[in-house]
């Protein structure tokens, strides 16, 4: 994408610096349960929030701070949940390992994809990471035998996670669920925030600033851009990963270009270009889906308004509105 | 042996036709707005319904007239008064639009003609299979060939022959030196948005009489136009044509051994065209690539 950041556009920031915001956040996290049946929420709903944040986040590693456009990460958010059913169905009872396998399915597809995308730019770009995603989806549907076709893959069940002597058993405990999901969440916020303050993290985000000029400096932007991609996949195949285990399944819906759209705009109803933004833009989006859905049977008009009222009137995201209000 | 070839051939042809038509208009706003409309589907989703419901006033041939026009009118708006704004915005923003709207479209159609699919009768005339052995060539397959060659033959005429299809053209390939001629590029970028959904619209149509209406009839459509775009070479119309026949007909060869394969095959081709010639089948290199 060519970045053309609107004038006066905010100033990046890489990772959470605030004295404030950093505590308030993991603060709101931590105590989610306790307060999310006020606001109308449950326990699986929190977990959806936080694995669906983690999938906006790695995407807007891309998005937001490579300035490249990828419209396929549901390719990746759900290979690594087919890659964690597969171990479970048919292979092994064991969640770390589910995960892991996961996370190489999908990432294995991101540096396969990746390396026949990376020369592209722009919108071309973007249609291949479109129809890349559809591969995927056209194989989980039709291999039946495999991937259990439209209906899915069932029949698995997250397994207890064993530390040493400790069993912790988050099968049916929601409640236990929700905080592994959010040590995972933890770890991989963690490492992205490591990497933005990196030699590499500052590469892409000067390649966002101005590719051809990162080019001028004798940066490899292709191989960059190839690297952030298969970066972004790899964090978004985590969350995938953590879905079919939320889930206890995982079907080609989980593939499907709307949820590629979903979490795009998740990263930009946030804020693309804050650390955190994407978080925020998922607890509000997966909120509001949540509840819409249960209301009317129009859901799919107020989630399109969704996006249509974000894109015309705030497309810097919330943060980025909330910020411009404040200065 | 040869029916069954002929048989799914005549098929894939037909596929392959609503597939350009489908592209063409995909293609003619990606060039010249830089847009992805993933709402290209639901527009031919509304040609169809709005034939279903204007032919009982204007008869099937008013409806097939009208109908088109009207889903371009409606596109015109819908350009006018939102996707106009994004223009100067990264992609990201008419991508998400187009998506959003995409599901604004769907619910409207489901809400107003139902979930359940409706048939839209066509003329008796149409109807009747031309023989007994090849059942499958009926009036209205003609028919639609027919109007598809026309249509098609029309644009490419219409693009290279009159003063605003050389514009079209140019717009393509420097939108900024058309702009700094003294062209209003807005006007130009409406004209062609609506153009483009116009196209989407006679689809619809044409698709209602074959397949009936339901609210997501064009979704199954719009991204495999994608690949139609991609295997053609982005920027080349002709190559969109070309990309839009070959993934009809091989999805529908395909269909004769390996009846789940025919979506899949589209995406094999893509991929080996992408390793082959990056550029695709007509693109030229360095084009929006």
């Amino acid at each position: 994408m060519s970045t053309t950041t609107a004038p006066g556009a905010l100033a990046a920031r890489p990772a959470g610096r605030g004295w404030v915001h950093l505590p308030l956040i993991w603060l709101l996290l931590i105590s989610a349960p306790a307060w999310m049946p006020y606001v109308g929420g449950y326990d699986a709903l929190a977990s959806r929030i936080l694995i669906f944040g983690l999938a906006a986040m790695g995407l807007n590693l891309l998005l937001g701070f490579t300035g490249v456009m990828s419209f396929g990460h549901a390719a990746y958010f759900g290979l690594g949940a087919y890659g964690a059913g597969f171990v479970l169905r048919y292979w092994i009872h064991s969640t770390p390992l589910a995960i892991l396998c996961g996370i190489l399915l999908g990432t294995v597809a991101g540096v396969t994809f990746g390396a026949l995308m990376m020369r592209r730019t722009g919108i071309y770009f973007a249609m291949l990471t479109i129809a890349f995603s559809q591969i995927c989806y056209y194989i989980a549907y039709s291999w039946n035998s495999v991937t259990g076709g439209y209906d899915g893959l069932r029949g698995f069940e997250r397994a207890p996670l064993h530390f040493g002597p400790w069993v912790l058993d988050i099968r049916g405990n929601g409640l236990l669920f929700y905080y592994f999901v959010l040590a995972v969440f933890a770890i991989c916020t963690g490492a992205m925030g490591m990497l933005l303050r990196s030699p590499l993290g500052r590469t892409m985000i000067a390649i966002r600033e101005n590719p051809q000029r990162a080019r001028f400096l004798g940066i490899p932007v292709e191989q960059h851009v190839w690297i952030a991609f298969i970066i972004s996949t790899f964090f978004t195949s985590v969350a995938g990963a953590m879905y079919a285990l939320l889930n206890n399944f995982a079907d080609p819906t989980t593939l499907y270009y709307v949820i590629s759209g979903d979490i795009v705009i998740m990263a930009v109803l946030g804020g693309m270009l804050s650390f955190w933004g994407p978080l925020i833009g998922a607890a509000v989006f997966v909120w509001l889906q949540d509840y819409i859905s249960s209301m009317t049977v129009n859901w799919m008009s107020f989630i399109g308004l969704i996006f249509v009222v974000v894109v015309l009137f705030f497309p810097r995201g919330l943060l980025g509105f909330i910020r411009r209000r404040s200065t | 042996m040869l029916t069954l070839v002929l048989f799914n051939l005549t098929n894939g042809i037909i596929l392959g036709l609503f597939y350009v038509l489908m592209a063409l208009g995909v293609s003619l706003i990606l060039n010249l707005s830089n847009v992805i409309n993933f709402a290209h589907g639901n527009f031919l989703a509304l040609g169809g319904y709005f034939a279903f419901s204007l032919a009982p006033y204007l008869g099937y041939w008013g409806a097939f007239i009208v109908a088109p026009l009207a889903v371009a009118a409606i596109g015109l708006i819908i350009e006018q008064t939102m996707i106009k704004r994004v223009y100067p915005r990264p992609h990201v923003y008419s991508l998400l639009l187009t998506f959003g709207l995409a599901f604004i479209i769907q619910d409207l159609c489901r809400t107003i003609w139902g979930v359940n699919g409706l048939p839209l009768s066509i003329p008796n005339a149409l109807n009747s299979p031309l023989s007994n052995q090849f059942f499958f060539i009926t009036g209205y397959r003609i028919f639609l060939v027919g109007v598809v060659i026309v249509a098609v033959a029309g644009l490419f005429a219409f693009l290279g022959f009159t003063r605003v299809g050389t514009r079209i053209r140019a717009g393509t390939f420097d939108l900024d030196t058309v702009s700094a001629l003294g062209i209003n590029i807005g006007l130009l970028r409406a004209f062609n948005f609506a153009l483009g959904i116009g196209l989407a619209g006679l689809a619809g149509v044409l698709a209602g009489g074959q397949i009936g209406l339901n609210p997501n009839m064009g979704d199954d459509l719009v991204l495999p136009s994608f690949i139609a775009i991609i295997i053609g070479g982005i920027g080349s119309l002709t190559g969109t044509l070309i990309g839009g026949l070959v993934i009809g007909i091989a999805s529908a060869v395909t269909s004769i051994w390996w009846s789940s394969g025919s979506e899949v095959i589209i995406y094999i081709l893509m991929v080996v065209i992408l390793v082959a010639r990056p550029r695709g089948i007509m693109g030229e290199e360095g084009m929006m690539t």
